[in-house]
């Protein structure tokens, strides 16, 4: 494996460590990032955005910024709103702030919370096979078919007391699917292998061998699916958000942000209200998955630039 | 080939039970029911009483159920209490406008695929195809609503070379020529925006079949005979290119399920998905759950298209 992706790195520029261990599969994504300098670029930008926003927001004030302010509605921007304020006076800057940490949140719960569910649940079925395998499979072929967007709307709209939580669980209840399905054909394909059968010989018990045995061959698949859907989930939230079925109305989001564009008047006469979420979430999507496309590079030797 | 057909179909059929049931379950979940928009509050308590006993809906729920679907299949959904007609005549006034944006959105999605997965794989690692490719990581990651709400602050409001909503101008004659001009007018932008995001999965996926199919046999026994290189192209890799794509024609429909509905929103365009919206913040369910059942079963149907057209092509993944 180390053998194909050594065309171009030069040795000395390779973390030292010991000839017969191969490099663990976080370095070898790290330099991978490094390499391709567009990843390297988007992920200090991630890095930063992210930084920044969840230190600022602790110095914030948030009922302060979703307070309704009578003598300052919609500003364009000045010194003292930089980014001018809503229809209800309220400072954009700090509602971007407080809805990038909100959106950024909810979407790494999701994606952890999605990533558990479906590596658990794909690695059973796929390690295991049989009637289950068979059922379960068919159950997550429904559901992935399925227009994602209506049923989704449509639970949100049945639950009684919506809030956050209940956002969160609907969005996992529908997004752990497709992991499942991969991480299962996978498995598949892994439980074949010799050295599950030797294991197995050599009086392993299945739970040893799923999780210390070939889960660990499956890390960077993982790795790489659970970048792309972050992503993906920024861009969900965001889109729920807009048509107004994401965060409560008191919180704000860069969805939410994006919304206030529905108004006609917001949308041609008043850019700072929804245009710096709309890049935000434009830039925050591009910048991860670039990252992904090198994750997904690094989990491929033939493909590693370094 | 027919045994293939008739084993795909029948598997929707249990796909298209629970997804009725699902949506059942919805739609009794939902706050509210056929009684609750009709009756007046000054009504008796036993009056609505006595209503409900008549309508069946204290019966247990599988008896409801079975109610539910056999007026469903006659074509009978419910009422809507915002509009005071059956649901089913109100879907079909939306209906075709929400076909002709899926339409006009699909020809223009081919219309760019494919010239443009062609010259990214004909001229690969050239200054064209990496621009292209750049195009498609663009498209890839950017959301469908924030592309289209741009495009409608350019190309609506700003330089106003589109109208900025509805499906046709008022106050014209159905059926005229100027009619039919100011309708296809309004598809344009919603459809345009639209398809340039849906196809940057296309040209990836004719572009990476095209690159893979350029080195293969037959290609190099083409050239060894003498044939042009456009004949190559235009007649032997591109057919065989061609077969992914059209199997994949099925989902596309799902993908424009989810896509009309923002872009019907956006752009303030009268269709199933602008309904569904409108219904939700209305609170009027029974439009609501019907137009979730339409749309399953709408996705259901594009799944089996897909199925059934890779399975023409690519007799290998027949089903036994």
């Amino acid at each position: 494996m180390l053998k194909l992706s050594t065309n171009k790195a030069s040795p000395q520029a390779r973390p030292r460590q010991p000839a017969d261990k191969s490099p663990s599969g976080l370095s070898i994504v790290w330099r991978e990032i490094v390499q391709d300098k567009i990843a390297l670029v988007s992920f200090i930008l991630v890095a930063a955005v992210t930084l920044f926003v969840y230190v600022t927001s602790l110095l914030l004030d948030q009922d302060q910024i979703v307070r309704v302010d009578l003598f300052a509605l919609k500003q364009p921007p000045s010194s003292e709103f930089l980014l001018g304020t809503d229809q209800g006076g309220r400072d954009i800057f700090g509602q971007l702030i407080i809805g990038t940490r909100n959106s950024l949140t909810i979407a790494i719960v999701v994606t952890l919370l999605t990533g558990i569910i479906g590596v658990l649940v794909g690695l059973v079925s796929g390690y295991f096979g049989g009637t289950i395998d068979n059922l379960l499979m068919r159950v997550v072929d429904f559901f992935m078919i399925l227009p994602f967007l209506m049923v989704v709307i449509a639970f949100i709209t049945a639950v009684p007391n919506y809030g956050i939580t209940a956002f969160t669980l609907i969005m996992t209840a529908f997004l752990w699917l497709g992991i499942a399905k991969l991480i299962r054909s996978k498995a598949l394909q892994e439980r074949e292998m010799e050295y599950v059968q030797a294991s197995r010989t050599s009086g392993s018990s299945h739970l040893k061998i799923m999780f210390v045995q070939v889960l660990p061959n499956l890390s960077s698949i993982i790795i790489v699916t659970m970048t792309l859907n972050l992503a993906a989930n920024i861009g969900l939230e965001s889109g729920l958000s807009f048509l107004g079925f994401g965060f409560p109305e008191s919180t704000p989001s860069l969805g939410t942000l994006v919304s206030y564009a529905r108004n006609p008047q917001t949308l041609e006469m008043r850019w700072w209200i929804w245009l710096p979420a709309s890049i935000l979430i434009l830039v925050l999507m591009l910048c991860i998955n670039n990252v992904g496309q090198a994750v997904k590079r690094a989990a491929d030797a033939r493909q590693r630039k370094g | 080939m027919w045994r293939t057909v008739a084993r795909r179909t029948t598997i929707m059929i249990p796909q298209i039970v629970l997804l009725s049931i699902l949506v059942f379950l919805l739609a009794r979940s939902m706050p509210g029911d056929a009684l609750t928009g009709l009756i007046d509050p000054s009504i008796d308590p036993a009056a609505i009483e006595e209503q409900r006993v008549k309508l069946g809906l204290n019966n247990p729920w599988y008896e409801q159920y079975w109610d539910w679907v056999t007026n469903a299949l006659q074509g009978d959904l419910g009422q809507s209490f915002r509009f005071k007609m059956p649901v089913t005549d109100l879907i079909g006034e939306r209906i075709a406008n929400t076909f002709w944006l899926s339409l006009a959105t699909l020809v223009i999605t081919y219309l760019i695929a494919i010239p443009l997965g062609i010259i990214s794989g004909r001229y690969n690692d050239t200054l064209a195809d990496r621009m292209i490719t750049g195009y498609t990581y663009i498209g890839f990651a950017a959301p469908l609503f924030i592309f289209a709400l741009l495009m409608l602050w350019a190309f609506g409001f700003h330089f106003g070379w589109f109208p900025t909503g509805g499906s046709v101008a008022p106050g014209m004659e159905p059926g005229s020529l100027s009619y039919i001009m100011s309708k296809l007018y309004h598809l344009l932008l919603p459809a345009t925006s639209m398809a340039l995001i849906t196809t940057v999965t296309t040209v990836q996926l004719l572009r990476s079949e095209i690159i893979d199919t350029k080195h293969k046999d037959f290609v190099h026994t083409a050239r060894a005979k003498g044939a042009s290189e456009s004949r190559i192209y235009n007649r032997h890799i591109l057919r065989n290119s061609l077969l992914p794509i059209a199997a994949f024609f099925g989902y596309e429909i799902t993908g424009l399920i989810g896509g009309t509905v923002f872009i019907e929103s956006i752009f303030s365009y009268p269709g199933m998905g602008e309904l569904f919206l409108s219904s939700i913040s209305v609170r009027d369910f029974t439009v609501v759950t019907s137009l979730v059942l339409l749309y399953g079963i709408a996705a259901i149907l594009g799944a089996l298209l897909s199925d059934l057209i890779l399975s023409m092509v690519d007799p290998r993944i027949r089903i036994k």
